[in-house]
């Protein structure tokens, strides 16, 4: 099996330890020396940067969250003037304001070079065709498969998210080899290939990459049985540098971490405390060597378990399992986080219906569907079908516009969603995964 | 001449139909008229009864959301060019019919129609000397 950077990938374990030590350091002070976010949070805990000296000492410095991205919007915690940066991201946030990410040149050479690492890990190469149907834009999915790609010198078809007739014609034309798509696309393709009457023989796909929601072990055996590839789970999210955090190789037994760039942690959610190597909770990642928006500590919400083993594929870099849940209730829909915060703020806004909400989760033909059932407000309601249609079809219209997620609303009458008695329960996800 | 109608917003699930009679039913309400507007999802349930406050007053309670809407009755012979008289009377003037429905009770046929004008309505069938009922003959049919 290839691996891309042998002397960071097959590292011995003191060797590791003593690179982070060192990124650490040097990341500290330049969020210390260039952030006043930052500089005050560590002030607030009585530290400067000579009280980092070996990675041993992180647990010493405060936590990063999501809010404190929300707090900075947008740009307040890149840690460099804004003409190194070369590259803007953003994913969908709750109150309308999404977390944005910046990038400096190296930043971008970081990024391409994790994906390289990621992309031979599943067996790609030079010979590839590379066919990215995630979604390029804002989202970091497309354009970070896109780099990772070109890097290792594969063929890449930037042919992005949906269209699936197209995706079909061009994997049969083009001959691609690789897959980069959500898993439950890359389920819905391989329905999709089967009803089009393409024989799977004059397909050469061999492996697909699948990450940006969570799935499971049945879901990736459906896979690898209907398209007959090797599937391979990755992991990233946008704020630590998109995808390439980590990625499975393919001994398929946990994905090691790119941790000379990301140091993870596990923590307890509730006690905040730092629990040993193999204990499930919390994964936390710092940054070590990224400029644009180097991220302290950044609580990711994930729920995951580390081991420090060497793989038998030679790696010695740190394996997380497969996500196990979320620390919190956001929500992944088609690779696109949700809370559900962002719909109550779309119900707050209009008066014709009460604030009282259910959203209903299911996967429809491999595809994730999103309901919303809610209530209509008596002082609004008269007997007009046509009226209570077109408020049906606005609200439809604004939670679209502010979730960037399509939904079906559906009207119910009063009382029927539960009322908050302490916490109401405002979700029903019924997708198996 | 105005008739209060009781409107009762409704999911399309088996059984409230059912909920809401019986919950007439225990107050003795008695129906004159009912007629259903549905789509997939929801329907609007609209009903002409002897009590239309009390009735909305027990259908609350009951957690129902329900509405009283103005709409005109008119008795006239129950052929078909008598009930297009009366729309045309109104689109002359252009008043848009929201929705209508009817019933006959012997020769006769009991008009209701939901106007987008109701003063304006009455007036004009008035003029044509329609026969209007009045909501407190309509109630006791």
């Amino acid at each position: 099996m290839e691996i891309w950077n042998r002397p960071f990938e097959c590292m011995d374990r003191n060797g590791i330890r003593h690179i982070q030590s060192e990124r650490l350091r040097e990341t500290v002070e330049r969020v210390y020396f260039n952030v006043p976010y930052y500089r005050d949070k560590m002030q607030k805990a009585g530290l400067g940067p000579e009280n980092i000296k070996s990675i041993d000492d992180i647990a010493k410095l405060p936590f990063t969250t999501k809010q404190d991205l929300r707090d900075n919007y947008p740009f307040g915690l890149f840690a460099v003037p804004m003409s190194e940066i070369v590259r803007v991201h953003a994913s969908s946030g709750t109150t309308g304001k999404p977390t944005v990410v910046g990038y400096t040149r190296n930043d971008i050479s970081t990024w391409s070079e994790v994906m390289a690492r990621t992309l031979t890990s599943a067996g790609a190469n030079r010979n590839d065709f590379i066919q990215v149907a995630y979604g390029y834009g804002l989202f970091t999915g497309g354009l970070g498969l896109h780099y990772g790609g070109e890097k290792i010198g594969a063929s890449v078809i930037p042919i992005s998210g949906g269209n699936t007739m197209r995706q079909i014609q061009l994997m049969h034309d083009f001959g691609s080899t690789v897959l980069a798509c959500t898993p439950s696309y890359a389920l819905f393709l391989a329905e999709a290939i089967q009803e089009s009457g393409i024989k799977r023989e004059d397909l050469k796909l061999r492996v697909g990459v699948f990450g940006a929601e969570p799935w499971t072990e049945n879901m990736r055996r459906e896979i690898e049985d209907k398209l007959r590839i090797k599937a391979i789970d990755i992991y990233g999210l946008s704020e630590v540098i998109g995808p390439g955090v980590a990625s499975e190789c393919l001994v398929q037994e946990g994905l090691h971490i790119a941790e000379d760039h990301f140091y993870p942690e596990i923590i307890d959610p509730e006690t905040l405390q730092v629990l040993p190597s193999g204990s499930a909770g919390e994964l936390v990642f710092t940054t070590i060597t990224k400029e644009g928006l180097p991220l302290i500590r950044y609580r990711t919400r994930d729920l995951t378990r580390l081991t420090h083993e060497t793989c038998k594929c030679g790696r010695t870099m740190v394996r997380m399992e497969k996500c196990l849940g979320r620390s919190d209730d956001m929500l992944i829909i088609r690779g696109v986080n949700l809370f559900p915060s962002q719909v109550e703020s779309v119900l707050l806004e209009m008066s014709e219906i009460k604030p009282h909400y259910l959203l209903i989760v299911d996967r429809i033909n491999n595809l994730d569907t999103l309901e919303l059932k809610v209530e209509v407000d008596e002082a609004f309601f008269q007997d007009k079908i046509s009226q209570l249609e077109s408020l049906r079809h606005k609200l439809q219209t604004n939670l679209e516009n502010s979730i960037g997620l399509g939904i079906k609303v559906t009207l119910v009458e009063p009382k029927v969603l539960e009322r908050s008695e302490g916490k109401a329960k405002h979700v029903i996800d019924k997708r198996k995964y | 001449m105005i008739t209060h109608q009781l409107s009762v917003f409704l999911e399309n699930k088996s059984g409230r139909l059912t909920e809401v009679l019986e919950v007439l039913g225990e107050e003795n309400i008695r129906i004159t008229a009912l007629s259903v507007a549905d789509t997939s999802e929801f329907g609007i349930l609209r009903l002409i009864v002897s009590d239309p406050d009390k009735a909305r007053v027990s259908l609350k309670k009951k957690n129902f959301t329900v509405n009283l809407t103005d709409v005109i009755s008119v008795m006239a012979p129950n052929e078909a060019r008598y009930y297009a008289k009366i729309l045309r009377i109104l689109s002359d003037l252009d008043i848009s019919v929201e929705y209508t429905y009817a019933f006959s009770v012997g020769a006769k046929s009991i008009i209701i129609l939901r106007c987008s004008d109701t003063e304006k309505a009455i007036e004009a069938l008035k003029r044509h000397e329609m026969e209007l009922l009045k909501a407190s003959d309509l109630y006791k049919i």
